[in-house]
């Protein structure tokens, strides 16, 4: 993207796939890393006409966020791909990956094509859509997975939906593993889910709100783990939010079956108790677990069952969350404080910072086949510097997505993002906002 | 070649699958089925093998190639020739499939073609008349006849089966057409690949003892002959198959993907084909490599041959004289 080069010294070079972590500098060329190293520009001064002195702060691969939602094409006063990426790379975020549901739904060649075309033309970080597993997201007949591929889907998934029927979804798997194609699976077995807004418990039996057990959740990460042990399909699970879903894939990857998941941020720093007094912007999808579950969510980033962490980022307009707990939309938006979140893991003493850097870069850059996600020579200069022990309060008025449904406000986190770089240009600085 | 009219060829007086037969019966066939060719060649075509003998052609599934192709074999050795097809027949009435048989055993048929489109259908049927049954499709079970005809056809072009590779490519999960040519070209010593995506293998394809492609590109490679199979229409718009277009980028045989198999790779389909699904035109109607129309001749002659051969089977009166 940028021709020009640029010298970043006095880093903290941190790189979660070759377990890099030493004092150095790294030097951009044409948009790649054309070298870095502990010992690069420690000496000399470098002569490039652009230097950044990084005073000690983390210099990392930009985060790869593989679960956001925007809504573009078809209710873009929710979110465009311009200002999810605004938000993204306020967040470190250089690469996001959207799902497809959208409206239309993206279900064709044509539509993928339209999210590159327009993400190159508006977005500020990187975009790698993730088309439908099935036509209209309607559960019953698979899309071209095949030219669908072709077009530029880094994974085929039904975004927050379940696939109901399961020889719908064991022939989507079958057909897909043809192509060594990645499925995306959301867990919530769509009839014991039906109509409830929280997880089935004391704290919804007292709130008096419609209410799903916990187990809708395992019961579809077992049923599917049993299909794609079937097919041998690649399979990730979008989000998974209990312990239970976390056994099952556990000893699904001891069989050694190629299966991942992931995490939500908000389902590692909140429990159902933080919907307090009805606050919807606590009413998301799988909705928040008990502290059991929540704690054994922490646990699985710590000890790496949990393959990746996502922002899930799903912004809502003020006036689909400014309803009744029950008639709310699903969804909170997290580009914007998904790398702080994640950092909270590292900040409780639970895992080094590389290893929660690793579930935020190399690893969705592994499962989902892209170049980023590493600080190597050649790799794209897709960088975030940041503040890991910095303080700040999450304040809505100043986050750049177009919806403000953050489930954090007024929470104090530790880590702070300084400059995000894709290809080698700068898109964010936070030195240049405005403080307010 | 010639066999004297005496001489058995087939051990049983049926023909229900390729899986039961030897190599030598299948040499026999082929062997008989070649002076046929011969005899369909010539101008005076007919025969009076089985003069006096009644055929019945029982079709409960429409084939317009397979039925006229047994009903002309039979009427040029001389037979007498019935069709009856599953439209015109009591079996939409409710009447059972032996119910069926029942009141054509009492017509007292030499031979019976049966086509069903369940599975063991013609063997059910052997089980309860007293005539000869020759299975034209059962289902997704065996098509034998067909297998009969595209061997005859691989012979007269490529000497030997022997280290010929073969790939079988599209519906296998639902042809009995690929099932018949499995048994039979593996018996024979070709070696056989089956090329299709997953959602249309049978989940166990590989114990029939071939190779499974699911990226027909790799698996061209080195192909003598490339055989494919229809895509019934209704299994291309999603449950197995995205899209006809879809599946004719990934699966279709067209000249750019055919380049990757063996030069001088020639081509088969069993018909009727979907132009622009699973193969391109372009292909099929090159003479150089299409094998297509040579395959309904030789079908003739393959149905005469197992006519001829299951009549040797048969006693001077009929064997369904009490």
């Amino acid at each position: 993207m940028s021709a020009q080069r640029i010298a970043f010294r006095n880093a903290r070079l941190i790189d979660p796939a070759s377990k890099l972590d030493a004092r150095g500098g790294l030097l951009v060329e044409n948009g790649r890393i054309a070298d870095l190293g502990p010992r690069l520009f420690n000496d000399s001064d470098p002569k490039d006409p652009e230097v950044i002195d990084c005073k000690g702060l983390i210099l990392a691969p930009g985060l790869i966020d593989m679960r956001v939602f925007t809504g573009e094409p078809g209710s873009e006063h929710r979110e465009t791909l311009e200002s999810a990426s605004l938000a993204a790379a306020a967040g470190g975020v250089t690469t996001i990956v959207v799902m497809p549901n959208t409206d239309p739904v993206i279900d064709e060649p044509s539509l993928v094509d339209f999210i590159h075309r327009r993400a190159a033309a508006t977005a500020r970080v990187r975009v790698a859509p993730m088309a439908a597993l099935t036509r209209r997201l309607a559960g019953e007949t698979m899309t071209e997975i095949g030219l669908l591929r072709e077009a530029g889907a880094v994974a085929f998934t039904d975004g927050d939906r379940t696939i109901a029927n399961a020889r719908v979804l064991r022939r989507a798997l079958s057909y897909a593993s043809g192509f060594g194609a990645l499925v995306v699976g959301h867990a919530e077995d769509p009839d014991l889910c039906a109509g409830a807004s929280m997880t089935e418990g004391e704290y919804a039996m007292r709130l008096g709100i419609a209410a799903a057990p916990a187990a809708a959740e395992p019961i579809i990460v077992e049923r599917d783990i049993r299909l794609l042990e079937l097919t041998g399909a690649r399979y990730h699970f979008g989000q998974i939010s209990c312990r239970a879903s976390l056994d099952a894939i556990a000893a699904a990857k001891q069989r050694g079956l190629p299966v991942t998941c992931a995490v939500s941020a908000h389902h590692l720093a909140l429990n159902e108790l933080d919907v307090g007094s009805y606050l919807t912007f606590m009413k998301v999808k799988p909705p928040l677990r008990s502290e059991a579950d929540r704690a054994a969510m922490v646990e699985g980033v710590s000890n790496g069952l949990i393959d990746v962490i996502v922002s899930s980022h799903d912004p809502q307009a003020a006036d689909t969350k400014r309803q009744p707990f029950a008639q709310a939309a699903f969804g909170a938006v997290g580009l914007e404080t998904l790398l702080a979140v994640a950092l909270s893991v590292h900040h409780d003493g639970r895992a080094d910072l590389g290893h929660v850097l690793k579930a935020l870069t190399a690893t969705p850059a592994r499962i989902l086949d892209l170049p980023g996600g590493r600080l190597a020579k050649g790799a794209p200069a897709d960088l975030v510097l940041f503040d890991p022990d910095a303080p700040f309060a999450v304040d809505p008025a100043r986050l750049h997505s177009r919806a403000r449904n953050t489930p954090f406000e007024g929470r104090k986190f530790q880590g702070l993002v300084r400059m995000t770089f894709v290809g080698g240009a700068c898109v964010y600085d936070r030195a240049k906002e405005k403080q307010t | 070649m010639s066999l004297s009219p005496d001489t058995a060829i087939l051990r049983t007086s049926h023909l229900l699958g390729i899986e039961g037969l030897s190599v030598a019966e299948i040499a026999a066939l082929l062997d008989l089925a070649d002076t046929y060719v011969a005899l369909n060649r010539a101008a005076e075509k007919k025969s009076a093998l089985l003069k006096g003998r009644t055929l019945i052609n029982l079709f409960f599934e429409a084939s317009t190639r397979t039925q006229s192709s047994f009903e002309l074999a039979g009427k040029r050795l001389g037979a007498d020739v019935l069709n009856m097809s599953v439209r015109t027949s009591s079996v939409t009435k409710g009447e059972t499939l032996l119910d069926t048989a029942a009141t054509l055993n009492a017509m007292r048929p030499d031979i019976l073609v049966v086509r069903h489109p369940d599975s063991g259908a013609a063997e059910l049927l052997a089980r309860k008349l007293d005539c000869s049954v020759v299975n034209a499709g059962d289902g997704s079970h065996e098509h034998p006849t067909q297998a009969l005809l595209d061997a005859l056809t691989i012979r007269r072009r490529r000497r030997s089966f022997e280290g010929l590779v073969v790939a079988i490519c599209g519906d296998v999960l639902h042809s009995r057409v690929a099932r018949s040519n499995i048994h039979l070209l593996s018996r024979l010593g070709a070696r056989v690949r089956l090329i299709a995506p997953p959602t249309l293998l049978p989940a166990n394809a590989q114990r029939f003892g071939v190779e499974i492609f699911t990226d027909m590109r790799k698996g061209l490679a080195g192909v003598d002959i490339v055989m494919m199979l229809r895509l019934q229409l209704e299994r291309m718009t999603g449950a197995f198959v995205p899209s006809t277009r879809e599946y004719f980028r990934f699966y279709g045989l067209d000249r750019d993907k055919l380049s990757l198999a063996k030069p001088g790779a020639l081509v088969m389909h069993p018909g009727p084909m979907n132009r622009g699904v699973e193969i391109d035109s372009v292909v099929a109607d090159d003479i150089e490599v299409s094998l297509i129309s040579e395959q309904v001749e030789m079908g003739v002659a393959i149905r005469m041959a197992v006519l001829d051969a299951l009549a040797r089977g048969l006693a001077p009166a009929g064997r369904n004289a009490p």
